[in-house]
């Protein structure tokens, strides 16, 4: 039976609520209050996992979220199950179940502890080294990495779970709810400022909360006791909201940052339905002020990875926060009175300290004085060498530390133990400061790095900038406070502390053995196996820069991003290299702080939210009409309407060919509708288009070319002159946004003098495209007021009228060769119309045809569609439209680009239409176009950008861009295709009714 | 995620704007009269500068509203913001 390490009640863990839990199968107890550590650890547990490249036995080392180590899978096998999480930050409850990751078949037996042995063959680089050769091989060893590597499994079904987004803006967001946190965020409420308090805790305080050094007080009590007042405090003050559970990932410019809020992660699985379980807070403060604290640094010896070994402040939160002894004969080593602080914590409790090995040479602090008094042993000047206990710390070994710090002397002394607390000092959490944007300094005396800078938006305090003492954090951050939030008095400004506390420390960044460093493990990123040797040989293979460096041994690049060990990893570059720490700067501190979820990213836009989408006012009926839609840039637009059971070929087919032998009709609302209104408005339209806008009458339609300033075809559209002075014009479906963009930049940019107003009226208007031979009976039907005749109602003009009470704007024009009519009402009463239009069409069997039918028509006619027959580099002379160009014109958008001698060579690629010598055979859209099928190798000469089988012609037609292709009419060309080569000849685009005859048939 | 002060609505995120690329570079008033290489250097050439660089912004998703600014492109510090045909402020 595993003993129960529980040792003293403790007042946030109520052990009157007994919790059982499952880890790695084997139903464990603990209590409401404990995280999965802190229960693992009472229940004995310290093997909790396998390193990623070692498969090395692993415990817990930490109680926050910098834990390298015990990461383990949640709830697995479940809809729910969440990888790589920390044991640490898991707050326990009925029915929880985690296991151990990276390891197989179980923890206890992992097969990959192999590698463990064979280490000396997996040095740094390994994978790259040796998976180099032969190239192709690199596809069956992937296969086989990818099988051994990674930690946790993701979720295979979908997340049950909902997600939350929240924007807030507040006058003052202080991050980190520690002693410092607590009187910023309440001096600042105070002041009036509205103000946010986050901390990824689910308890205020931070370790000031359990603190219990003797010999610090505040205002005569213990910083605890005082503490613990002011948080009371905080529940009276307005302006105050306080965010427990919440982490801040990322802080970006401009006080920008994002925070994952917890909401039922630490509740049982029945309470979480129908409950926000994460939210990503967007907070835009004014004023930040980082509290976030200090983690605490390992040392860096041989062994030094062991289950059993901890943090020293780790062993201290979990007897004095949790109640929970993590050994039985503890052992501290350390370089500084923290850990002085974490053996009296045990000791008080009863709990057995064998010694404590300290590599300073000497400390007379009170503390020290105090733990002599205890009679527990100190080693002064000494180092552990080794470590024993594969699954569980069972001894060190140590030895005298020379004088420089560089080689052990004397005699090895064996020390038995089950658990070791190292200590190696503070590094300041630093990194949402430097996300920001901020630069950090090195401060040679204390080892760290610090931020450089406060501004009037951003200040740190407390232990995240270098101050550790109670009585500096008090004084410093009532300074910062006041010259920051402008303030003269705060309460803190008559508190006494009194303290007794020393700051001496020896730094090593890499501790000796009695052994060479080769034959040595000590590990820098416990999570990825990264220890000193590889940081060394690193550097003998010449890499110099950190960042290099980190890459190459992948030293802190796990999932706790090196928050332990990159310190030391800077630490023995610069120690190595000779450079100073401050000169060899940091590697890149990336948001997020710790890992978000991809749930909590996209909150509620999942499913049918996930996008969003635009549809017509017809679109009820062709869901109706079981139409298949396709997406043009945001719009649902209907595809094609299959009957009886058709396919899309089908289809289409029957559509184009009822479009020419009766009526078609086609829902046109989703081209993009400017309304062009002021007294230069032609002026403004000769200017975006390439052909020439002002002698247009009124009621008269144009089609215009829009090119970009650098001559290439940027979109298209019929512009349809309504009075004197306002014109609608009509743009591609998916560019219509960017063309309005366009014109608005031109008009406030470059042409302020114009007095011309755009206005969007897309969604305003409801169009259907009538066609056909027989479009004008069927109008005729729907409006018998209007004279149709081609006198009074030619092709290309425009009637402004009604539809019964109705107004309506019809344009004669036609994209299919037809004669047809583009009728545009009211989008609210654009279903009307259609119907009216089906039902009036009934007699001359009207198919509604969709956007596949549309380009297959006008694909016959040779029409252009701008996205799919150009491409960014086609002018309109590459187009074939040297008609549109307006030669009389002194400027337009892109002109001067046409005479670039880029632009003015033949062997540019030109649209063409191209006829396969086997008229059943269909093109591929993109297939590659050559002239010669034995070259080596074969030139390009273009490629396929429209291809459709045309049931009008009964035959396949095709347009493509070939280079030099306006002088290559008739000429035989190929289109190699894998398993054949198809036969081509070079034609006219236009394939059907050249002479324009229909459209006034 | 900026935090932008549009002349004509005051401060939004920076989601609800365009960046234009370099301002002030003028569109020449007689294209034609100009060599390839003159207009090459109009249509191609841009600094892309890093440290302070005069910028086009849009609030594509507010006013619709052109305006410039003045960007530190090293450290993303709005050192400007001004509208439209108003002079840059001096550096």
């Amino acid at each position: 039976m595993t003993k129960n390490l529980r040792v003293k009640s403790s007042e946030y863990i109520d052990e009157t609520n007994r919790i059982s839990f499952k880890f790695n199968g084997k139903t464990y107890h603990g209590f409401k209050g404990d995280t999965l550590a802190s229960a693992l650890l009472a229940n004995n547990v310290h093997l909790v996992g396998r390193s990623f490249k070692y498969h090395r036995p692993r415990g817990i080392m930490t109680s926050g979220s910098e834990e390298p180590n015990a990461i383990v899978q949640v709830n697995p096998g479940t809809n729910r199950t969440e990888p790589n999480v920390r044991a640490t930050e898991v707050e326990i409850y009925e029915g929880l179940e985690a296991s151990s990751q990276n390891c197989w078949p179980s923890v206890e037996f992992d097969i990959g502890g192999i590698n463990n042995f064979l280490s000396p063959f997996f040095p740094a680089g390994f994978y790259y080294k040796t998976f180099m050769w032969p190239a192709s091989f690199w596809e069956k060893y992937e296969f086989f990495i990818r099988h051994s590597a990674g930690l946790g499994k993701s979720p295979t079904s979908s997340d049950p779970d909902i997600y939350d987004h929240r924007n807030i803006h507040c006058d003052v967001l202080v991050v980190g709810a520690g002693l410092s946190g607590i009187l910023a965020a309440k001096n600042a409420a105070k002041n009036n400022f509205k103000t946010l308090l986050v901390d990824e805790k689910n308890e205020l305080g931070g370790s000031t909360i359990y603190e219990n050094n003797e010999f610090n007080k505040i205002d005569n009590k213990a910083p605890s006791e005082w503490l613990k007042k002011e948080i009371e405090e905080l529940k009276n003050i307005k302006n105050l909201e306080i965010k427990t559970r919440t982490s801040v990932a990322a802080y970006h410019q401009y006080n920008y940052l994002l925070a994952k809020e917890n909401l039922t992660d630490h509740i049982e699985a029945k309470d979480k339905t129908n409950k926000i379980r994460q939210r990503l807070l967007k907070i835009r403060a004014k004023k930040v002020i980082l509290a976030t604290g200090a983690l605490e640094r390992p040392l860096i010896f041989n062994n030094n990875d062991r289950p059993g070994i901890m943090l020293s402040s780790a062993i201290k939160k979990y007897s004095e926060f949790y109640g929970v002894a993590c050994g039985s004969k503890n052992v501290f080593f350390t370089n500084n009175d923290s850990a002085y602080e974490s053996a009296l914590s045990l000791y008080n409790k009863g709990i057995n300290v064998e010694a404590i090995v300290d590599i300073r040479e000497q400390s007379e602090s009170k503390i020290v004085k105090k733990v002599k008094e205890a009679d527990i042993k100190v080693y002064w000047s000494h180092s552990i060498v080794d470590t024993a206990g594969y699954k569980r710390l069972n001894s060190i070994s140590i030895m005298k530390l020379s004088n420089d710090g560089t080689s052990v002397t004397g005699s090895k002394i064996s020390i038995s133990c089950d658990c070791l607390g190292v200590a190696g000092g503070w590094t300041p959490a630093v990194h949402l400061y430097t996300q920001s944007g901020n630069k950090l300094k090195f401060d040679e005396e204390k080892q760290i790095f610090l931020p450089n800078q406060n501004s009037s938006k951003q200040i740190s305090i407390g232990s995240c900038c270098g101050d550790f003492k109670i009585d500096e954090i008090i004084k410093n951050l009532n300074l910062k406070l006041k010259d920051n939030l402008n303030i003269k008095e705060t309460d803190l400004d008559n508190i006494k502390v009194e303290i007794d506390q020393e700051n001496s420390k020896r730094n090593i960044w890499l501790l000796p053995s009695d052994k060479p460093l080769g034959k040595t493990k000590p590990f820098v990123d416990y999570q990825n196996d990264a220890t000193a040797k590889d940081i060394k040989l690193a550097l003998r293979e010449g890499f110099r820069s950190i960042e290099h460096v980190k890459r190459y041994t992948t030293t802190g690049m796990g999932t706790d991003q090196g928050k332990l060990g990159n310190m030391h990893a800077l630490g023995i570059i610069a120690d190595t290299a000779d450079v100073k720490m401050g000169e060899l700067g940091t590697t890149t501190f990336r948001p997020p702080y710790t890992p978000l979820t991809f749930g909590t990213i996209v909150g509620r836009n999942v499913g049918k939210f996930f996008d969003i989408f635009r549809r017509t006012p017809m679109n009820d009926w062709h869901v109706e009409n079981k139409a298949e839609f396709e997406n043009v840039g945001q719009w649902k637009r209907a595809w094609y309407y299959p009957i009886n059971g058709e396919t899309m070929h089908q289809a289409v087919q029957r559509e184009s060919k009822a479009a020419r032998e009766s009526a078609g009709i086609l829902d046109a609302s989703t081209l993009g509708k400017i309304d062009i209104q002021g007294s230069d408005a032609s002026e403004f339209l000769n200017r975006v288009y390439t052909n020439a806008w002002s002698k247009l009458a009124i009621g008269k339609c144009r089609y215009g070319l829009m090119l970009n300033e650098d001559g290439m075809v940027y979109d298209d559209g019929v512009t349809t002159r309504l009075d004197e002075n306002h014109y609608i014009m009509t743009t591609t479906t998916g560019g219509a946004a960017n063309v309005l963009g366009k014109l608005e930049d031109y008009l406030q940019t470059e042409w302020p003098e114009l007095d011309v107003y755009l206005t969007s009226v897309t969604d305003h208007y409801a169009t259907a495209s009538l066609c056909g031979p027989n479009s004008k009976k069927i109008l005729k039907k729907i409006i018998p007021d209007l004279d149709l005749s081609d006198e009074n109602f030619p092709h290309m003009s425009f009637k402004d009228t009604k539809i019964g009470n109705i107004k309506c704007r019809i344009m004669r024009i036609s994209f299919t060769g037809e004669h047809s009519y583009e009728i545009n009402v009211q989008a609210s009463y654009g279903k009307d119309l259609w119907e009216k239009c089906i039902e009036a069409g009934k007699e001359f069997n009207i198919t509604p045809y969709g956007t596949e039918t549309m380009h297959l028509l006008r694909a016959e006619k040779g029409f252009i569609i701008v996205g799919q027959d150009t491409d960014g580099t086609m002018t309109p002379i590459d187009l074939q439209m040297d008609w549109i160009v307006s030669k009389k014109k002194y400027d337009f958008i892109g002109k001067r680009s046409l005479y670039r001698s880029d632009t003015m060579r033949e062997d540019r690629k030109q649209l063409v239409g191209l006829l396969t010598d086997d008229p059943n055979i269909v093109l591929e859209e993109g297939a590659q176009i050559v002239s010669e099928l034995n070259q080596s190798p074969v030139e390009m000469l273009g490629h396929v950008t429209s291809s459709y089988f045309s049931p009008n012609l009964n035959k396949s037609i095709a347009l493509a861009v070939v280079r030099g292709g306006k002088d290559m009419m008739g000429k035989q060309l190929f289109v190699p295709m894998e398993n054949k080569n198809i036969n081509v000849t070079v034609a006219n685009p236009v394939f059907y009714d050249e002479k324009n005859e229909r459209l006034n048939a | 995620m900026f935090l932008i002060n549009c002349p004509y609505c005051g401060e939004r995120d920076q989601q609800e704007f365009k960046a234009g690329g370099e301002a002030h570079i003028e569109r020449p008033k007689q294209p034609t009269e100009l060599s390839d290489d003159e207009w090459a250097e109009y249509l191609f050439m841009r600094k892309n500068i890093k440290g302070v660089q005069f910028e086009r912004w849009n609030h594509a998703h507010g006013c619709r509203k052109w305006f410039n600014m003045v960007r530190d492109t090293s450290n993303d510090e709005i050192k400007a913001i001004y509208k439209m045909g108003e002079k840059p402020p001096a550096q």
